[in-house]
């Protein structure tokens, strides 16, 4: 089914003579085959964005349908790859064109002549449904990839299975009525991943920073929003929680931002271990680069793709983190080609639909039920990074998305500018996952979890309101337990709200040792607060040696801060 | 197929710089036209648009002097190109690639698309090489490595030009024959434009230059940081070389895109700066780099002016979001006669630390760097707040602090036109710290402390506060 080019506008392709055609279906556009997708149908036009650039192109050209929408080739092979928007795997396009990225047709990005050991979890006979897992590859050393049964199939017996090496494309099973089992599968990224369905998120999802662990809690299955202007450390901190999080598979989405990151992100991965299997990061990790010099369209793409791997290892019973930086280059992509097509403008140019399309992306995290029996669940977080233009928050982006996330992961370029990282407002920030959580924090590190957060949160709140009175009458004219308050709260801020990316003990700081570090905080203030009451100075109480004990609390071992609090009986 | 087939002479409209051409079907997607008036004059063009009925041709020159009637259109080539040549060394082209130095037409080894393909992020090699520019200010918080991309954020007023020159004088290069300045004038004034070039051309450094000036037609604005760019990609990939690509202004760069926008009735973004802004200035910035295997490297400094020097304006902030840091001057410190009047607190490197540290500059380099900075924030702070509640109201604690950051001003930042080896740098910052016990340095680790700070002590100098 050929049609032919009629109009090119940057991105934007108008073909005629394609009967038939649907809207999202992928097309291949000119001589090159260029990938696109329809995305406007009018008569006997259609609109197509092109996932390439498009100079060159001519009027006249071909255009060839492939009657599929952009559907994700999903299998093992996934994990350790570095793809680009629409999910060809890069390190074969270096292979093939070298260090530059030329322009080029859709590329698999399961490598088909690999042989993968497969070893069936049921035996011939047995009745399956979609969603069942029929058996399992090692894809990595310490990542077992579950094959399952397609989840559009229909329950049936397996007629016969069998261990052994076989490529993706290979049948591994055969069911009654004769139909082949591959490992391959397929899914349209647009639409989410089926799942057995949504259960509540009340699990901590760790980070390991402090910060966010502690004051601004994200729940397994949620979704958490880091606005800041450019320099605030957005993608430091991404980073960070891809690389220290506590989640089994991390999908990264480099979505409109530096080449150098990427780079930096996929060196950095291949050399660091992974603390939990003793694997490499990198073998946990699926990373999708979309430059920012990439093409625009395939930028729209890059996050959908992205989701959909997400939720194909979380329906394999896996806790999925996905990490998007940054979406408001893909609300920008969605802007630019809303213009092309010349729709109606919302605010500050953005499409009308901006704000469903955010919903509909954050919607997809979530903890489920998975699908198929043997009553496996699985989450999948998402952590979307927003740059919002001029560091101003009122801007569309920003805004669609604190309507649809669940945590506000405020930066702030003050606290940045002071080298204070991660620069997380602490003011502004907030979670809506404090009170699911609760029974979990309780249970697994106890009631003094949320007590001590509370005196923390109060402290924090006190000097927000004293700095003020100091800006107006000066630090010395306040009262000894007033100042004992800032000095508290700065030890903090220094101490535990900081906390260093480069450091190895302090990057990552598990939730027992975030609990150790705020009682010895406590412990000085109590003290301190305690002589103050008995005629004390101020000047005196900085000199107290629990106030040294609370400097580079981080770079401390959790052994070593247990040696220096005091026997409280608390545990 | 027959390019000069292709010719086309029937003229709709002409808006600002864009043409609209009836017929004009056959034109390929951004091919390059020439565009032939009544006279025979001829002028380049681009083609923005084409559809079956009609197509729209960006003029790359002024449009003054068209008309509708006899007006021809011919196809040149498919893509917009370059000519690119080792005997382009020491050459002057304009803003679209033509000589205009006088002498003879340079032979092309290989031509070029303007346009570039983006690097592959797997071929990429992380940029990690210390270069000395000689700078404190630069070397000290704001280090820049080979293969970064680093602009200034100047004001009207502030020499933004003296620092690119000081810059270029200073820093050292250890292989001088590899190292090859491209300079890319966007619609900067003649004046400017010859500080630059004085500077730019002694001593046998090796110089390409591509001028479009404030009075050239602001559109061809738009093609010159492409010509200079695949020049040099063709330098640093091909032939080895380390290229410098020094970019000023790109705020005129952004009003040219903006003017074409306009004309071409786009929905425009913030400030009226069209919505792909960002897009299209990636596909500047991100040229630069180093590539797996290959000894060359491209290495950017964009000059941007802010308007009222306003951060969140359009154009730093894009820029911000894509390059790795900013050094942005300041006019308080210029004002005090300063120089270079570098605000440190604003400014950012973020490949700093893969450049820094023992064996590249000095193992205490990072956390003096912090502790100088956390020490000139509060220094900083104390300022403000004495201007609300006098100097009277605040602690000796603060007092120091205050004085610290006069100190910092005048000893470390202010260089003048000299130069600083970075370990002159670093033990002038130590030498300013002597006015904090070390207890108080939070920043410095004990090991760092006895090494450098105790060694600073026993040198016999005296201490700032001392003097």
């Amino acid at each position: 089914m050929t049609g032919t080019i009629e109009k090119i506008s940057g991105a934007l392709i108008v073909a005629k003579g394609l009967e038939g055609v649907f809207l999202n279906e992928t097309l291949e556009v000119g001589n090159e085959s260029i990938p696109g997708e329809v995305i406007r149908i009018q008569e006997d036009h259609c609109f197509v964005q092109a996932f390439e650039e498009t100079a060159g192109l001519r009027v006249g050209d071909p255009v060839r349908r492939r009657k599929q929408l952009l559907c994700a080739q999903l299998g093992p092979g996934l994990l350790g790859s570095i793809f680009d928007g629409i999910l060809r795997p890069l390190d074969k396009l270096a292979g093939q064109q070298g260090h530059f990225l030329r322009r080029g047709a859709f590329l698999d990005p399961l490598d088909c002549s690999k042989r993968w050991h497969f070893r069936p979890s049921v035996t011939a006979g047995q009745e399956v449904g979609p969603g069942d897992v029929l058996g399992t590859v090692a894809e990595k050393a310490h990542i077992q990839h579950r094959i399952m049964v397609p989840c559009g199939a229909r329950k049936s017996v397996v007629e016969s299975i069998r261990e052994g090496d076989f490529t993706v494309e290979e049948p591994v099973a055969y069911m009654e009525d004769g139909t082949p089992v591959i490992m391959r599968a397929s899914w349209p990224v647009k639409l989410p991943f089926p799942h057995g369905g949504k259960l509540d998120a009340t699990d901590l999802f760790i980070t390991g920073q402090r910060v966010l662990d502690f004051l601004f809690p994200l729940a397994a299955g949620g979704s958490a929003m880091i606005p800041g202007g450019f320099g605030t450390g957005k993608t430091v901190l991404e980073q960070s929680i891809a690389k220290f999080s506590l989640a089994d598979i991390v999908v990264y989405v480099g979505c409109g931002e530096r080449g150098n990151e990427m780079t930096d992100l996929l060196c950095e991965f291949a050399d660091l271990p992974d603390p939990r299997t003793g694997g490499r990061l990198l073998d946990r990790t699926v990373l999708i680069a979309n430059t920012s010099n990439m093409p625009v369209a395939a930028r729209e793409a890059s996050i959908f793709c992205g989701c959909t791997i997400a939720e194909y290892y979380r329906q394999m019973g896996y806790h999925v983190a996905l990490m998007a930086d940054s979406t408001s280059r893909w609300a920008e992509a969605l802007r630019e080609i809303s213009g092309r097509l010349e729709e109606l403008p919302g605010e500050e140019g953005f499409p009308t639909y901006l704000s469903s399309r955010i919903a509909q992306f954050y919607e997809r995290s979530g903890m489920v039920r998975c699908l198929g029996s043997g009553g496996r669940t699985g989450s999948l977080t998402i952590i979307g990074a927003v740059s919002p233009s001029g560091g101003d928050f009122s801007e569309p982006v920003t805004q669609e998305t604190l309507k649809a996330a669940g945590v506000f992961w405020g930066l702030e370029p003050s606290l940045a500018q002071r080298r204070h990282f991660p620069s997380i407002n602490w003011q502004s920030s907030y979670s809506q996952y404090l009170g699911a959580l609760q029974p979990w924090l309780n249970e697994k590190l106890g009631p003094s979890w949320e007590e001590h957060r509370l005196w923390a949160v109060a402290i924090l709140q006190r000097d927000g309101e004293l700095q003020e009175i100091v800006q107006l009458v000066g630090f010395d004219a306040l009262q000894e337990n007033e100042k004992l308050v800032l000095e508290t709260a700065a030890l903090i801020k220094e101490n535990f709200l900081q906390q260093s990316a480069m450091d190895e003990r302090d990057a990552y700081c598990p939730p027992e040792k975030q609990l150790l570090m705020i009682r010895m905080l406590r412990c000085f203030h109590d003290k301190a607060g305690e002589k103050i009451a008995s005629g004390m100075n101020f000047r005196e109480v900085l000199a107290m040696h629990e106030r040294q004990d609370c400097m580079r609390l981080g770079t401390r071992t959790p052994e070593e801060i247990i040696s220096m609090l005091p026997e409280t009986g608390e545990t | 197929m027959n390019l000069a087939a292709l010719e086309y002479d029937h003229l709709q409209a002409i808006n600002g710089p864009l043409i609209f051409l009836k017929g004009g079907e056959k034109l390929p997607a951004m091919s390059m036209v020439q565009i032939e008036d009544k006279d025979g004059g001829i002028r380049m063009g681009q083609v923005l648009e084409v559809s079956s009925s009609h197509a729209v041709i960006q003029v790359l020159s002024h449009t003054a002097g068209l008309s509708l009637s006899g007006t021809r259109v011919r196809l040149e080539s498919d893509v917009v190109t370059v000519d690119v040549s080792r005997e382009m060394i020491g050459r002057i082209f304009n803003g679209i690639g033509r000589t205009i130095d006088g002498k003879q037409i340079v032979v092309a080894e290989a031509r070029l698309p303007v346009t570039g393909n983006p690097i592959n992020p797997v071929s990429r090699d992380k940029p990690d090489e210390f270069i000395e520019t000689g700078i404190s200010a630069i070397d000290c918080f704001n280090t820049l490595v080979r293969g970064q991309k680093l602009p200034v954020f100047s004001e009207a007023g502030l020499p933004a030009a003296d620092l690119v020159i000081s810059l270029l004088n200073h820093a050292r290069i250890d292989e001088y024959r590899k190292f090859l300045v491209i300079f890319a004038a966007l619609g900067i004034t003649r004046r400017e434009m010859n500080k630059y070039m004085k500077v730019l051309s002694d001593e046998g450094r090796q110089l390409i230059a591509f001028i479009n000036l404030a009075e050239d037609p602001p559109i061809e604005r738009l093609l010159t940081p492409r010509f200079a760019l695949t020049t040099a990609e063709y330098f640093a990939f091909r032939l080895g070389y380390h290229v410098l690509v020094i970019l000023s202004d790109m705020t005129s760069y952004c009003s040219a895109l903006r003017e074409v926008g306009a004309a071409r009735e786009e929905v425009l973004g913030r400030r009226g700066y069209p919505g792909y802004m960002y897009t299209d200035l990636s596909t500047i910035y991100e040229r630069a780099g180093r590539i797996k295997g290959l000894p060359g490297s491209i290495t950017q400094l964009p000059v941007l002016t802010l308007p009222e020097g306003d951060i969140t304006h359009p154009v730093p902030d894009l820029t911000g979001y894509i390059t790795e840091g900013q050094i942005v001057l300041e006019h308080r410190l210029h004002r005090k006669g300063i120089y270079p009047p570098v605000d440190v607190l604003p400014s950012l490197s973020r490949l700093m630390n893969n450049g820094i540290g023992s064996g590249k500059t000095r193992e205490d380099h990072r956390q003096l760097a912090n502790q100088l900075y956390a020490c000139y924030a509060k220094g900083v702070d104390v300022r403000r707040l004495v201007t609300i509640v006098g100097e009277d109201a605040i602690s000796e604690q603060d007092r120091i602090y205050l004085r610290f950051a006069e100190l910092f001003e005048r000893e470390l930042l202010h260089q003048g036109r000299g130069r600083r080896s970075i370990s002159e740098t670093l033990d002038t910052g130590w030498r300013l710290l002597r006015m904090f016990p070390s207890d108080q340095l939070t920043r410095i680790n004990r090991e760092m402390i006895s090494r450098y700070y105790s060694a600073i002590l026993e040198d016999g100098r005296p201490s700032p506060l001392e003097r």
